[in-house]
């Protein structure tokens, strides 16, 4: 049984389809990256699985249960589900301590104290340690972004979404970050993320799935995708990419 | 000294010149000009005789004293209130639209009649039920006048602040499996309230001059106690005693407030 699983995903706002019948399967374990150009439709669907947008048609399923089902409690999907944003989004008013912990205190039940040796691991691991109690303005775009990533990790979830989290870093902050998805990948997490950096998701993804219009145009291993793309699509699309 | 810096200070030089000169200009204009005008020994005697400033400014500031009782327990209620009527005008849950219904009309009715009318309607009329001491007291429901007038505007503020918050902090919050009351409370409030400060603190500044609406009803404030003297002395120097006292407060504050706006530009810059 796939971990996560979309079945003809449709997301309209208004008369615009943005979502038009997105099918797609994530092994556990699997990294997938989402590639295509800006508005293809890669962002809306990464918050339609984490249900931040409720969508027209189709379902998602994680571990095999539907979570798409109208009605559903959305809180408890969405704790097992992490997302990263392009924009970081961190909590201005809180110290990137305080942003990582909110959410397990508020949701998990659990106090600062208990919460205190696991969180202080997860920013050592991400190379935090000594930024634990700096607020976000005082950090750099990719130490933000770490600790966004280290704000969803602190929820356990069992799936990670990452929306272009490079795209507004300056380029030398562009590693920092991927390096930690290889991190994460290596310790089994299932991730799907959009992402413009194309090297990347040649060295690191299981599979690669080209959007446009969206629609999955095409979808496979990413030497596969990336060399020997089918469609005329994705031929434009990487020439263009890849120039 | 570079070419450009002496021409810097130069034209700082000059600007400072002109400032001087049109200053004391006008100054002149008014210091020898006013007193040329037919009624002004009358009018300086009547409103700036400094005997009587002497006489009656320490009973002045004692009756002031009472503004600021009235302005100190009328504050934190309008700021609760406010909060309040903003989080129900928010309020997205069905079973809580009567709670919106009313923090609009709430919101409508106090901010179109003025304070005035306010304080007489509820200041003569609830007493007039005839309502045992202490609950016939004109500082209850004077209170309860300025509080419900000022929740409305202070209320419209805090929206405006949560408005002002932006989406994807939400969406943040959201993603994270937060419920939508704890994401207003954590997340959204603490950041509204921040970016309003420097507005409410306008309110705050209306609210201790308004206080004085009061006298209408019977507390013997500040600007009460300037009448009996006028009266006492047929002398008008009290209410410009009275309104030395309101600027030592409130011109500072002014100043602070609008130090806190331009602060919140820079940074929103």
């Amino acid at each position: 049984m796939p971990k996560l699983e979309l079945n003809g995903v449709v997301k309209r706002f208004g008369e615009r389809t943005v979502c038009d019948g997105i099918s797609l399967t994530v092994e556990e374990g699997q990294m997938v990256c989402l590639i295509g150009a800006s508005g293809s439709g890669k962002s809306t669907l990464l918050r339609c699985i984490n249900l931040l947008e409720p969508i027209e048609d189709g379902a998602i399923y994680l571990d095999g249960e539907d979570i798409s089902i109208p009605g559903l409690n959305l809180q408890s999907v969405r704790a097992r589900i992490g997302i990263v944003f392009q924009s970081f989004n961190l909590f201005p008013h809180m110290t990137a301590l305080e942003n990582v912990m909110l959410a397990p205190r508020r949701v998990r039940g659990l106090t600062r104290a208990e919460l205190q040796p696991e969180v202080e691991t997860l920013f050592a691991r991400f190379g935090l340690a000594d930024r634990m109690h700096n607020y976000p303005d005082q950090l750099s775009g990719g130490q933000q972004q770490r600790v966004a990533i280290v704000r969803a990790l602190a929820m356990r979830p069992e799936v990670m979404l990452f929306d272009e989290i490079t795209s507004a870093l300056d380029p030398q902050l562009v590693g920092e970050v991927l390096d930690v998805l290889l991190m994460l990948k290596r310790q089994g997490m299932t991730m799907v993320m959009a992402t413009h950096e194309m090297g990347f998701a040649r060295e690191a993804a299981d599979k690669v799935c080209f959007l446009d219009g969206g629609r999955i145009i095409e979808e496979g291993a990413p030497e596969v995708l990336f060399d020997h793309p089918a469609q005329p699509a994705t031929q434009a699309f990487l020439a263009r990419a890849l120039k | 000294m570079t070419r450009r810096e002496r021409y810097e200070a130069q034209q700082r030089r000059r600007s400072l010149v002109i400032a001087a000169t049109s200053t004391i200009t006008v100054l002149a204009a008014i210091y020898f000009l006013v007193p040329l005008a037919p009624g002004w020994a009358k009018v300086q005697q009547s409103f700036f005789n400094g005997e009587t400033l002497i006489k009656t400014f320490p009973k002045l500031l004692e009756a002031f004293r009472i503004n600021v009782m009235i302005f100190a327990w009328s504050a934190p209620a309008i700021a609760i209130l406010g909060l309040l009527i903003a989080l129900a005008r928010d309020a997205k849950s069905p079973a809580l639209f009567p709670l919106r219904i009313f923090g609009a009309a709430f919101t409508d009715i106090f901010r179109g009649v003025p304070v005035i009318l306010t304080v007489y309607l509820i200041g003569f009329g609830i007493p007039g039920l005839g309502l045992p001491r202490p609950w016939n007291s004109p500082y209850i429901w004077g209170t309860l006048a300025l509080v419900l007038t000022y929740s409305a505007y202070v209320a419209e503020i805090f929206r405006s602040g949560i408005d002002s918050v932006h989406h994807s902090q939400r969406a943040a919050a959201l993603s994270l499996g937060l419920s939508e009351r704890q994401v207003m409370r954590d997340v959204v409030l603490p950041q509204a309230i921040r970016n309003v400060v420097p507005s409410q603190m306008n309110m705050l500044i209306a609210l201790q001059k308004d206080v004085s609406l009061l006298s209408f009803i019977g507390p013997v404030e500040i600007f009460r106690q300037a009448g009996v003297f006028k009266s006492l002395l047929a002398n008008f120097t009290p209410y410009v005693g009275a309104a030395i006292i309101f600027l030592i407060v409130t011109v500072p504050a002014t100043r602070y407030a609008d130090h806190l706006m331009a602060r919140q530009m820079r940074e929103r810059r």
